[in-house]
């Protein structure tokens, strides 16, 4: 069951359900009655203004199909920044991508993913590996500014070797239904995992943020925090699961998700799991979903902040803090800009 | 400049204020002392706008206009500012982003040209120096993790900053030692001004030896029960408030 399936056979059944566990929050097959044709063939892309100012090398995608090379991968010792575009760009159609990253023995990746729509009403799906060998290093933004109308599905799986570090932050502007999971599969051995998210959500979109830690080998650290807002008739969704499997002893684990809901009508839901096996674990998962702090937004608008600049300052503030987690400075910056975009329709 | 008349202000159903009337001219400092429970909190709140107080009879004006017909950043822009009790924490906004944008929303509000960014850093600096306050401490989330007199000292920048024509110091002087007491006065101080009034509201004379007040009115159940000069806050030091506290407590 999963969208690429359901893309490649044109067949609704065999997309995820809400009856499906992990999908309660996401269903498909109760949206989409008919699959779309495949996305027809294009073979250039404009250019996205929020990425124009960085220098690394561009890999690009446009309905599915890397145009040039697809495949990153970055040798041993080496160091590398690359951006990726994920372009959807026709209408009632659909497709499914294969987008792999390796990384050699003490390789270093700064990686900005960003997934774009360009047309309305389409089906995207994409399966994105990471291998890291040990010692390597990835840095990874992704942007989801999919369509409104769109529904799109990106699974992320990544492998890592002793002593590897992989820190990912998602930034998530929502879709018809956006599903976003992230996979790994955690080997301890002084590897450690950061996995971050934002999400800011207006009208009738729906963001899902997904992921799932398998911790397999003894002391891997991992540190999660996701931070959103769903004002309008919006959907936030998140859902983290870490499992520690016997002998992943002495692992280190902490997740949190803090939403913020603007509207009465507004939703987020929330799934944080933790299933521990082995021993000597220190585990903690923290859940808030709230409303803005009054006596805050008073004590700005005493000052003299009107009520909406007031509300986007303190919302700024508050998802802020995933932003700041990103290391690298350029990267940074264009998280900044997607985020302040985002706040400025929301206000 | 401040003219409150018959003023009663209920939170949820329980009255607080009850028909309290006081008037601060341009150019006044006005203590309001009481004990706890007096509706200290509950005048400042009011006049600053907030919700949840709801006002059931009675006008507060500014130069005549109805000051409780205006949301609070309207209030603000007009030149009400209050010192809050006890200031809140922002964490992610950086204090020198939070001033500036309230300094330029009011400006907005006005009518003003924003201030530019190195007239404002000198006009910070400067109010910085003479508040005894680390430029560093701007730079990082509003009042997180200050003390209680770091705190008083932000709230007094601001109000240098923002240069508001009626200040309202709500128990300024709660949490701070001698020092930290002396230098927030001298701030206030440097405030006085002929077209600007001042309420100071407190609990002890003690602020009252470094803002010098014009007048003191005691507060009881919601309203004004005395009035006079200077005097009049050294004899409540001296005796308290029984005498003006109703009922049996007054009695006993």
């Amino acid at each position: 069951m999963s969208l690429a399936a359901a893309i490649a056979a044109r067949d609704p059944d065999l997309l995820p359900s809400r009856r499906d566990e992990d999908w309660r929050w996401t269903g498909l097959r109760e949206l989409i009655r008919i699959v779309p044709p495949p996305s027809p063939r294009v073979d250039q892309i404009d250019a996205n203004p929020l990425l124009t100012g960085l220098s690394w090398p561009l890999v690009v995608f446009a309905n599915g199909r890397a145009l040039g090379e697809g495949q990153i991968s970055v040798p041993a010792a080496a160091r590398a920044g690359f951006v990726r575009r994920f372009a959807s760009v026709s209408a009632g159609a659909g497709h499914h991508l294969d987008a792999p990253v390796t990384l050699g023995e003490g390789a270093r990746l700064v990686l900005i993913d960003s997934f774009e729509g360009r047309a309305e009403a389409y089906l995207a799906s994409a399966s994105l590996g990471f291998d890291l060998a040990a010692d390597a290093e990835v840095e990874r933004i992704v942007l989801l500014d999919d369509a409104q109308d769109a529904v799109s599905v990106a699974s992320t799986i990544v492998g890592m070797g002793p002593r590897a570090r992989f820190h990912q932050t998602v930034l998530a502007g929502g879709a018809k239904r956006q599903r976003f999971e992230t996979l790994v599969r955690h080997p301890g051995a002084g590897a450690a995992l950061r996995l971050d998210g934002v999400y800011v959500l207006t009208g009738k979109r729906h963001s899902d943020q997904t992921t799932v830690v398998e911790h397999t080998g003894e002391g891997g650290v991992t540190t999660q925090l996701t931070k959103g807002v769903a004002a309008d008739q919006a959907r936030g969704v998140f859902q983290g699961r870490i499992v520690v499997h016997r002998g992943a002893d002495g692992a280190d684990a902490r997740m949190a998700h803090h939403a913020l809901v603007l509207s009465d009508r507004a939703e987020i839901d929330a799934k944080p799991e933790l299933e521990i096996y082995a021993d000597d674990v220190a585990c903690a998962h923290g859940n808030t979903v709230g409303a803005l702090d009054e006596a805050s937004l008073f004590y700005a608008r005493a000052r003299g902040i009107p009520d909406a600049e007031a509300k986007t300052m303190l919302t700024s503030a508050f998802l802020g803090e995933v932003i700041e987690g990103i290391l690298n400075e350029e990267a940074r910056e264009v998280a900044g800009q997607w985020l302040k975009a985002r706040l400025e329709a929301l206000a | 400049m401040l003219s409150i008349s018959n003023l009663s202000v209920s939170i949820g159903a329980k009255p607080i204020i009850n028909g309290l009337s006081l008037d601060v001219p341009a150019g006044q400092v006005h203590a309001v002392m009481g004990p706890n429970g007096a509706g200290k909190s509950t005048l400042s709140y009011t006049l600053a706008g907030r919700a949840g107080y709801e006002v059931t009879s009675g006008s507060a004006t500014l130069d005549g206009e109805n000051l409780l017909a205006l949301s609070p950043d309207e209030r603000a822009a007009k030149g009400v500012f209050l010192s809050f009790q006890y200031p809140l924490e922002i964490p992610g906004v950086p204090a020198l982003t939070f001033i500036r944008t309230a300094l330029n929303a009011q400006h907005k509000a006005r009518g003003e040209a924003e201030v530019s960014a190195p007239e404002f850093l000198k006009r910070v600096r400067e109010a910085a120096g003479r508040l005894r306050m680390d430029m560093d401490m701007l730079k990082r989330g509003l009042n997180v993790g200050f003390s209680g007199g770091e705190k008083k000292r932000m709230e007094i920048l601001q109000m240098l900053m923002l240069e508001p024509r009626l200040l309202i110091l709500d128990e300024t002087d709660s949490g701070l030692d001698i020092d930290a007491l002396r230098i927030v006065s001298e701030g206030v101080n440097a405030l006085r001004a002929p077209d600007r009034g001042m309420l100071v509201i407190t609990h002890y004379q003690r602020l009252l030896d470094y803002i010098r007040p014009d007048r003191v009115h005691v507060l009881a159940a919601g309203r004004i029960v005395a009035s006079g000069g200077p005097e009049l806050a050294l004899e409540l030091e001296r005796e308290g408030y029984d005498k003006y506290a109703q009922g049996g407590r007054a009695a006993a």
